[in-house]
């Protein structure tokens, strides 16, 4: 089966996301793999949004920007995302407005025949069914899990909107839906990003949360706080982001391992605590959900705008962690390993994530949390005699115990201080060798950063270099460039700061492809490496990069 | 049997000789004796000023951390390691200044805390500029023309948002600031002293102003009564008074829903979810 690409689009607070969910929930029982991804206006009603799945018999987890299919539940949803239609595709919708569709009068039966509106969907869902060539059993399974709790009549009056849906739909289908979905045995499990960093916080053994709202990251301390019973992990919604990321120091310093999660805004507030979290030489792990700035920005659309400032966030001079996971999978990895790394080294670590990263949903065969192991560093109390937290060692670290442990005293200072954590002015002695004592660290951590991932990169002459969520776009302009005699390289980062020791290899062509206006990834490099780049493709319009996006640019 | 030696520690005071704010600290170092509290068991937490160095100067756990952010992490700390008797120790420019944002967050969260608030009435560690509390026309070393700006009275604000301990003391009255403390520290839930701590280097008035003004609460006042308290709170200037100015019965604490259907040892002891946890969810 080639992929199947859907767009279902229109305002907000018409359903789009729940029409999304059902249609997702009956492709997976199919036994096919879905890519959920979803674009909107910073609004709660109106506006025009789309939320697109790509179906396919594999995962393949990487966006696609047209539809096979376009269901719009609006007429200006219709307009304005009908460009997004293949030439073989087809548009579902009220009113005919072009060829190759199935108009359906959803509100007039809606209304008319099953009493109410709110029906609108659900006979959507039921056409899209027909379009795709779905088993409509299957629908009628996922319909009734999902209105069980409201009650037998609810669930009887949704299956007879989908059947009309369907039916409606199976008829306008004649001749211009080639499309079948043959029920397959293999069955595979959805996976946000969001889900993805939440579930890892507490496989990691986070025990502590605050955070302040903001889009896109709200959903992490959500899924915490609906979880509470199974996962254990204190939540509280802080008064503003200064407050949330001091009450994760607090906590942190108390030996209890945590986190906040933000997006660039926010961090900006936070950005005095990272320094904090670093002279104190406390872990703490921040989750920076990207989207487009300067300021405000697209608060709900997707960039990679905020590398050079989460690398370099924080006053003065310190050793920090910096990563960029590239899909659901990579973040239970990463986000593990930068727990694991933050309590090593007592250090801030900062996960750069993205709106499209946190809110798409990505299948996977299954998922192995075992293999990823929480590693804590606290010391034994008992084995130490005279305990100062500063002790200086050769690699910086000195031994981490929480206070009210042991008879042990422990202690943080914001100001320089000496091996006991008392403030110092001691110029000649103490300072620089606390200075020293810090950066020991970062170049310990350094070596403990995974080179970044190479494709092809000995057999193509010209290489892309990218970062983080753009991981799969990436591969997928791989393939389509190689498909049309193209071929081409690919060296992607999600460890990002301290960089590895890494060469590359000499005489290719390098791209800076990013999805950020200026090549942050390009300018660290350069920096770092001396590298020189032969082109860039950036994309800085709120949505993510695609496949299609970068192969075009590459060959115009 | 804990002994004031106890809390003794060799590291160099930088307070002016003769400041008040040593009068606070031995009030503090006496209240912890009494109460018998070892230092492992106390953790204090400051932000920046010159009531921010305090932790340095007894043996005790303590968290010296940004200006105006010591409740967040006192919050933060005590909800990860109940056990600890957690207390603040900061002064009005780093907690009503900087950090009022969190005092007030702190009032609604209620959490079991002690924050006592060095008040001098200016900024003593730049060099005298105005602060939250610095009465008008007072003339300071920014405000030359003097403050135009009114001063904040946090202890109405608190008694307003149901604080259910509230008290004033005052550096120069080490005896009685230390029986405050002592009940400050052992009521449950946010525990809120203000204490009066002249500066003797850039104050505009000397210590004997304000002996002369202050006054103790006696037998006669009831400091139940939440509008005799408010009323004690908009006593300025030629009257002050110290003592316990509110006290309710203690309401539900920060976290106690989380501790009683969680956990409710220190967050360190507690073993990561299992893999299976995530797996089957």
């Amino acid at each position: 089966m080639e992929d199947l690409n859907v767009v279902i689009a229109g305002a907000a607070g018409e359903g789009v996301q729940t029409v999304g969910e059902v249609l997702v929930e009956t492709i997976l029982g199919h036994g096919y793999a879905v890519f959920a991804w979803q674009e909107f206006e910073s609004r709660i009603r109106g506006g025009q949004n789309s939320y697109t799945i790509r179906i396919s018999e594999k995962p393949a987890n990487a966006p696609v920007m047209g539809a096979d299919i376009l269901l719009a539940l609006n007429d200006g949803a219709a307009d304005k995302y009908g460009p997004l239609i293949q030439k073989d595709g087809i548009l579902i919708a009220e009113k005919k407005i072009r060829d190759r569709m199935i108009p359906i009068a959803f509100s007039d039966i809606a209304e008319k025949e099953l009493g109410n509106r709110i029906y609108i969907n659900t006979m959507a869902i039921g056409a899209l069914a027909a379009a795709i060539g779905m088993n409509p059993e299957i629908l009628y399974k996922v319909l009734s899990q999902k209105f069980a709790k409201k009650g037998e009549p609810v669930v009887a009056t949704n299956r007879i909107a989908a059947e009309k849906g369907y039916l409606l739909a199976r008829e306008g289908c004649q001749g211009i839906c080639p499309w079948s979905l043959p029920e397959r045995d293999t069955r595979y499990r959805l996976l946000s990003g969001t889900t993805a960093i939440a579930m890892a916080a507490a496989l990691a053994g986070c025990r502590f949360m605050a955070a302040y709202p903001m889009s896109p990251s709200t959903g992490i301390i959500t899924f915490l706080a609906e979880n509470e019973k199974e996962f254990g992990v204190f939540t509280e919604q802080a008064e503003d982001e200064i407050s949330a990321v001091n009450m994760a120091i607090g906590a942190s310093f108390a030996g209890a391992r945590a986190m906040t999660a933000t997006s660039g805004g926010g961090f900006a507030l936070m950005v005095e605590a990272v320094s904090l979290a670093g002279m104190i030489e406390t872990p703490l792990v921040i989750i920076l959900g990207q989207r487009p700035g300067p300021a405000t920005g697209l608060p709900t659309r997707t960039a990679q705008g905020d590398l050079l400032f989460a690398v370099h966030a924080g006053h003065g001079e310190f050793p920090k962690l910096v990563m960029a996971p590239a899909d659901a999978t990579d973040i239970l990895r990463q986000i593990v390993r930068a727990f694991n790394l933050a309590d090593r080294y007592q250090i801030p670590a900062i996960v750069l994530t993205d709106q499209f990263l946190m809110d798409a949903l990505y299948s996977i065969e299954e998922i192995h949390p075992d293999q990823y192991v929480p590693e804590f560093h606290l010391a034994d109390p008992a084995i130490i005699d005279d305990y100062h937290r500063y002790h200086v060692t050769e690699t910086g670290i000195s031994p981490r115990l929480y206070p009210g442990q042991s008879r042990h005293l422990v202690t943080a200072d914001s100001d320089e201080h000496d091996f006991r954590g008392h403030i110092t002015e001691d110029l000649a002695k103490t300072v620089p060798v606390m200075v020293e004592k810090r950066l020991a660290k970062h170049r310990e951590l350094k070596t403990a950063i995974r080179p970044p991932e190479e494709v092809d990169v000995e057999r193509a002459e010209r290489i892309l270099v990218g970062w983080g969520a753009s991981r799969s776009a990436l591969l997928e302009a791989l393939e389509l460039l190689e498909k049309n005699g193209n071929r081409t390289g690919m060296i992607h980062f999600t460890e990002m700061w301290p960089l590895p020791e890494y060469r590359f290899p000499e005489g290719k062509s390098y791209w800076s492809v990013e999805n950020n206006a200026t090549g942050q990834l390009a300018r660290l490099l350069r920096s770092e490496y001396g590298i020189v780049f032969s082109g860039e493709i950036h994309r800085y319009d709120g949505l993510p990069l695609t496949g299609s996006y970068i192969q075009e640019k590459l060959q115009w | 049997m804990v002994k004031i030696d106890d809390y003794k520690n060799d590291v160099p005071v930088q307070w002016c000789p003769g400041c008040p704010n040593f009068g606070i600290l031995n009030a503090l170092k006496t209240a912890l004796t009494a109460l018998e509290k070892m230092p492992h068991e106390c953790c204090l937490v400051s932000g920046i000023g010159q009531a921010a160095k305090l932790p340095h100067y007894l043996k005790c756990n303590f968290f010296n951390g940004l200006h105006g952010r010591a409740i967040p992490a006192a919050t933060g700390i005590h909800v990860a390691n109940p056990r600890l008797t957690t207390i603040v120790v900061t002064g009005e420019g780093d907690c009503y200044g900087e950090g009022g944002n969190h005092f007030l967050h702190a009032l609604r969260r209620n959490p079991d805390i002690t924050v006592v608030v060095h008040n001098n009435e200016f900024y003593a560690l730049t060099k005298g500029q105005a602060s939250p509390t610095t009465r008008i026309g007072e003339k300071r070393s920014l405000q030359i023309h003097g403050v135009e700006i009114a001063p904040l009275n946090m202890p109405a604000v608190a008694i307003v948002h149901d604080c259910t301990f509230v008290a004033r003391g005052f550096a120069g009255d080490v005896d009685h600031l230390k029986t405050l403390l002592v009940e400050a520290i052992g009521h449950p839930g946010l525990s809120f002293v203000e204490v009066i701590q002249p500066c003797i280097t850039w104050g505009t008035h000397p210590v004997s102003w304000y002996r002369e003004r202050i006054y103790t609460l006696g037998k006669d006042y009831d400091p139940a009564d939440r509008k005799a308290a408010l009323e004690k709170t908009m006593e300025t200037g030629q009257k002050i008074a110290t003592g316990i100015l509110f006290r309710a019965a203690p309401r539900k604490l920060f976290a106690a829903r989380f501790r009683q259907e969680i956990t409710d040892r220190p967050f360190a002891e507690i073993k990561p979810v299992s893999p299976q946890t995530v797996t089957h969810f």
